[in-house]
């Protein structure tokens, strides 16, 4: 065996964490800006990002052999986390996300982002690939039962995340075009329950959505607003600390879900191409990552984190541009907060796990 | 690939799972592409529109400042308004040439060098794009001149703002206070969101200890505004909530009648309903205009004000701290009866000074020839020292300290305005500890008189003597007798009688001992303040003191002539009235004003006379 080097034997992937660190400055770049240049604010965030990184090396140092046995238990555990939020959750901006640990207030659902795609990839590893019929429809109730859970909270945004995880892992499983299709065909019949169980201020957002100008003060005012803010940055942007759009206060949320228009405003075109590549870069290295995986598990799981990563950057973009329907998701390692923070982290900590683990497999 | 995973078909499954997530890659590139195309549409083709709708951007929500809430006296004079103002405000983000700019300026508004400086002290220090203002008070012709210019001054704008008028001014300026400009240490600690269009904030007093009353409710307003930020009109607004209203317990006549009294002379007069620890009156002397804070001091000004030599900024009714001399005389042979240690009517021969056994330094008495033989009552009407010695000797420190702070001497006494000093009560431990040193007999004998270390605000002069008026209640005093929501004037906030402490009794004859010998003082034949009390139409209790400030040697005389303004002795007085449910208390401390009897009582009685014989005084009851 070859002497192994202080970063494969600290289980940690430079490129990975490169990348990964790369987007934090970005952010605290942007955040000092929006924040309205208040230091305390980039100091917290740089706090909060130093923890996530070393619940990431915490979670690198689990062997991938470890986490697929644990898999489903984690799992069960995280759905029972749930059941107690809705019995007796904590209460914020009028939705039970919190569970209140007297220490701590902890939010279930962000754990589920990670159980859920474990353990899909641990049952439907078990068994040969492509997965049978059967098991495709067992992996689509162990998804739908979390995801209902969350959306009744209610938290839409978790709930697309969460709901992504899992199907991600059943789309790189390799089910058949086919299934695909039809599985598809049937999100889009089951829209309208899907209407029946969304709360007021979500159908509300939706609505907004399909045609923000329709009320330009109140829910619309997000979007034109933002809109407004990307369109006048042009190719080289207004420069850092001078979006007006931004600091004249016209923009909401400006640092966290809606941190993209700040970015987009001072840093123009440019600034979108030079982010866009710093997410591919994470992007890629995780792909390649799963690609190379040496067992099912590892590739599905991989897979997955990497899809959950991108579909944060996909909709968050996405509803600042006005092409998606807000729903709160924050621009991953980018915006200000934490909790979603500390989860991505512990993703990327199963990928290098999964990565620098490998060896010790085929000796 | 290990030789491990070499069956066929695991084999097939990585390859197919490899193919699935090379064309979820694939998907992902797409999708960002797409992105792209849309970023690029927002900002390269549709550019020129959204930098037209940026720069015309017309809906803004602007924070707007709640009104103040106004301070009123008990007898419903307003003591602290809210006048409209204009002043002249820049945004530095949106003015290239800032100075250029403060220069052109000067042609129509008239700008002196203090505003600039506190102008230039601000920038950077503010939110960006946040407006600073450079001149207040601009006056109506100069709004007009600048307002017609305005177009020419971009970033610049005229802003009316509700400024605070104290229109008594200096009368009220230690107790209502004033507001300030908010600095960087408040602005740290402050709610931001409810101060983000508030530019004042109480800075003592009042104003200060009820901010939270005072402030109100931050509301907001959407507005449309053109490219340099000026609103055109407003679309939507959630009114701001005004703060509460704010009525004193003080009785602005009396306050005035006491800062006369006073007039050039350095000293203050604390005033209190003994029933419920109202604050009638508070004044402070000399005293200095709240009006100069409000939008910030020009530093000559404030270095006179600072340097001066009698201290205006200082509030002595609760700040300054003052030897009691024989005001305390009242309290100790109360302490002295609770021990046991004294009859009513056990006898101490004065001969006009007094020596502790074992040393030749004779403690004189005021009077030189001696008081002869001298009862309790007697020893407080004529204020004999030697009673006061041999009882203090007797007594002891402990009990003496005991027996002081029993009456809330030497603590502070909780007013709601805060901002009071504590005075000290001495004691063997605590010589100890400030100073390291032993205690000595001949201190406990000074203590007894109420000099040396002993030190006392007017205002627990007050509270004590209330004590004693009510009959051992010590009760917590305040100055804010209420808070009324300023639009449906519902009562919010209802000061009540607090009693801190209850002084313990032994006899219930011991009050009416002390409380007879203290009526004897003002309205006895032989009272050190006979002459005060003469032709009263009511009768009432008071105790006179002269506290030295130098300490005469034993073969000097004290005279009055020679010695320097600043040393001659601080005249006090003590008193209530009515003698039976007695309605005010009163402490009184003119500075080096000589004898308690002559300078302090007099103020007393024109206080009472007053109080008592006005219809305000009698509706109170």
């Amino acid at each position: 065996m070859k002497e192994q080097s202080l970063s494969e034997r600290l289980h940690v992937d430079m490129p990975l964490l490169f990348g990964i660190l790369v987007l934090c400055a970005i952010g605290l770049t942007v955040l000092y800006s929006a924040g309205g240049q208040d230091m305390s604010v980039v100091y917290r965030q740089g706090v909060r990002i130093l923890v996530a990184v070393l619940i990431m090396l915490i979670v690198a140092q689990i062997p991938t052999m470890q986490l697929s046995r644990w898999s489903l238990w984690i799992y069960l555990f995280s759905i029972a986390l749930l059941v107690l939020v809705l019995m007796f959750g904590h209460t914020g901006k009028g939705a039970q996300r919190w569970l209140d640990l007297g220490l701590f207030r902890f939010q279930p659902s962000e754990v589920m982002k990670l159980a859920l795609p474990m353990a899909v990839a641990w049952y439907l590893s078990e068994k040969h690939l492509p997965p049978s019929l059967g098991r495709i429809i067992m992996s689509f109730f162990m998804i739908m039962i979390p995801v209902v859970l969350i959306v009744r909270q209610p938290d839409l945004g978790t709930a697309v995340i969460v709901a992504a995880a899992g199907f991600a892992v059943l789309f790189i499983s390799g089910i058949s075009w086919r299934l695909i299709g039809s599985l598809s065909m049937l999100a889009a019949m089951s829209a309208p329950v899907f209407w029946y169980m969304m709360h007021e201020y979500q159908r509300q957002r939706v609505l907004t959505f399909l045609n923000p100008e329709q009320d330009p003060l109140g829910t619309g005012y997000h979007i034109i607003q933002s809109k407004i803010a990307i369109g006048s940055g042009g190719i080289y942007g207004k420069g850092w600390l001078n979006g007006t759009q931004s600091h004249l206060e016209f923009l909401p949320e400006r640092s966290t879900d809606f941190i993209f228009a700040v970015f987009c405003e001072e840093f123009g075109l440019m600034g979108v191409l030079l982010l866009l590549c710093a997410y591919s870069l994470v992007i890629c290295r995780g792909l390649y990552i799963s690609a190379y995986a040496q067992t099912m598990f590892g590739k599905l799981l991989g897979a997955a984190v990497v899809l959950t990563f991108f579909v944060y950057i996909f909709v968050n973009m996405g509803m600042v541009s006005g092409q998606l329907p807000v729903v709160g998701l924050p621009l991953p390692l980018i915006s200000h907060g934490g909790t979603s923070m500390v989860t991505l982290m512990a993703g990327f900590g199963l990928l290098m796990g999964i990565h620098t683990h490998r060896r010790l497999l085929s000796d | 690939m290990s030789p491990a995973f070499t069956l066929g078909d695991p084999e097939q499954e990585h390859r197919l799972l490899r193919w699935r997530i090379v064309l979820a890659g694939l998907l992902m590139l797409a999708i960002f592409l797409a992105i792209m195309v849309r970023i690029f549409h927002l900002q390269v083709l549709q550019h020129d529109h959204f930098t037209t709708l940026s720069q015309s951007n017309r809906v803004k929500i602007v924070p707007i400042p709640p009104t103040r809430g106004l301070i009123f006296s008990s007898d419903g004079v307003l003591l602290a308004d809210n006048r409209s103002s204009f002043s002249l405000e820049l945004t530095p983000e949106h003015i290239e040439d800032l100075d250029g700019t403060i220069d052109r300026l000067r042609e129509f508004v008239e700008i002196d060098a203090a505003s600039i400086n506190r102008f230039r002290n601000r920038l950077g220090k503010n939110r960006r794009f946040e407006s600073i203002p450079l001149q207040f008070n601009l006056s109506d012709e100069e709004v007009a001149r600048i307002s017609v210019n305005l177009y020419r001054f971009p970033g610049v704008d005229v802003k009316a703002r509700l400024n605070r008028y104290y229109p008594l001014g200096a009368n009220l300026a230690h107790t209502v206070g004033y507001v300030g400009m908010i600095d960087e240490r408040e602005l740290a600690t402050l709610d931001r969101s409810n101060y983000s269009a508030t530019s004042h904030i109480g800075k003592i007093g009042v104003e200060k200890a009820y901010e939270d009353l005072l402030h109100g409710k931050v509301g907001h307003q959407q507005v449309e505004v053109n490219a340099q930020g000026r609103v055109i009109r407003v679309l939507d607004r959630t009114p701001p909530v005004p703060g509460e209203n704010i009525y004193l317990s003080l009785d602005v006549s009396l306050q005035n009648i006491a800062m006369d009294a006073l007039g050039e002379r350095r000293g203050a007069i604390v005033a209190m309903d003994p029933r419920d620890g109202s604050i009638l009156a508070m004044a402070s002397s000399p005293s200095y205009d709240p009006n100069l804070f409000v939008n910030g001091i020009d530093s000559p000004t404030y270095r006179a004000l600072l340097s001066s030599s009698g201290t205006p900024l200082l509030n002595r009714g609760l700040q300054g701290t003052y030897p009691p001399g024989s005001t305390i005389k009242p309290i100790l042979a109360f302490a002295a009866l609770q021990h046991g240690i004294r009859e009513n009517d056990a006898e101490t021969w004065c001969p006009g000074w007094y020596q502790l056994k074992g040393s030749s330094h004779r403690y004189r008495d005021w009077k030189k020839e001696g008081h002869g033989h001298t009862d309790l009552r007697k020893a407080i009407v004529e204020s004999c020292d030697v009673y006061f010695y041999s009882l203090a000797q007797d007594l002891g420190i402990e009990r003496i300290h005991e027996g002081l702070a029993q009456f809330g001497l030497g603590q502070k006494t909780g007013i709601d305005i805060g901002g009071e000093s504590s005075g000290l009560v001495p004691s063997r431990e605590w010589k100890r500890r400030a100073l390291g040193q032993p205690w000595y007999p001949g201190e406990t004998l000074i203590a007894g008189i109420g000099q040396g270390s002993t030190l006392v605000t007017p205002l627990q002069l007050a509270v004590a003597t209330s004590a004693i008026a009510n009959r051992g209640h010590v009760i917590k005093p305040h100055i804010v007798d209420e808070a009324r929501d300023a639009l449906s004037n519902k009562k919010l906030l209802d000061s009540g009688r607090e009693v801190i402490h209850r002084v313990r009794q032994t006899e219930s004859e011991d009050w009416e001992e002390i409380i007879g010998a203290m009526h004897d003082v003002v309205q006895g034949e032989r009272g050190t303040a006979r002459a005060s009390g003469r032709g009263a139409n009511y009768q009432f209790a008071g105790k006179t003191g002269t506290a030295q400030v130098i300490s005469i040697g034993q073969d000097e005389e004290y005279d009055e002539d020679i010695i320097p303004e600043i040393l001659r002795d601080h005249a006090l007085f003590i008193a209530f009235a009515p003698l039976e449910s007695p309605r005010i208390a009163i402490a009184i401390i003119v500075e080096n004003g000589g004898s308690g009897s002559s300078t302090a009582a007099p103020i007393a009685r024109q206080l009472f006379d007053h109080y008592l014989n006005t219809e305000e005084s009698v509706a109170r009851e």
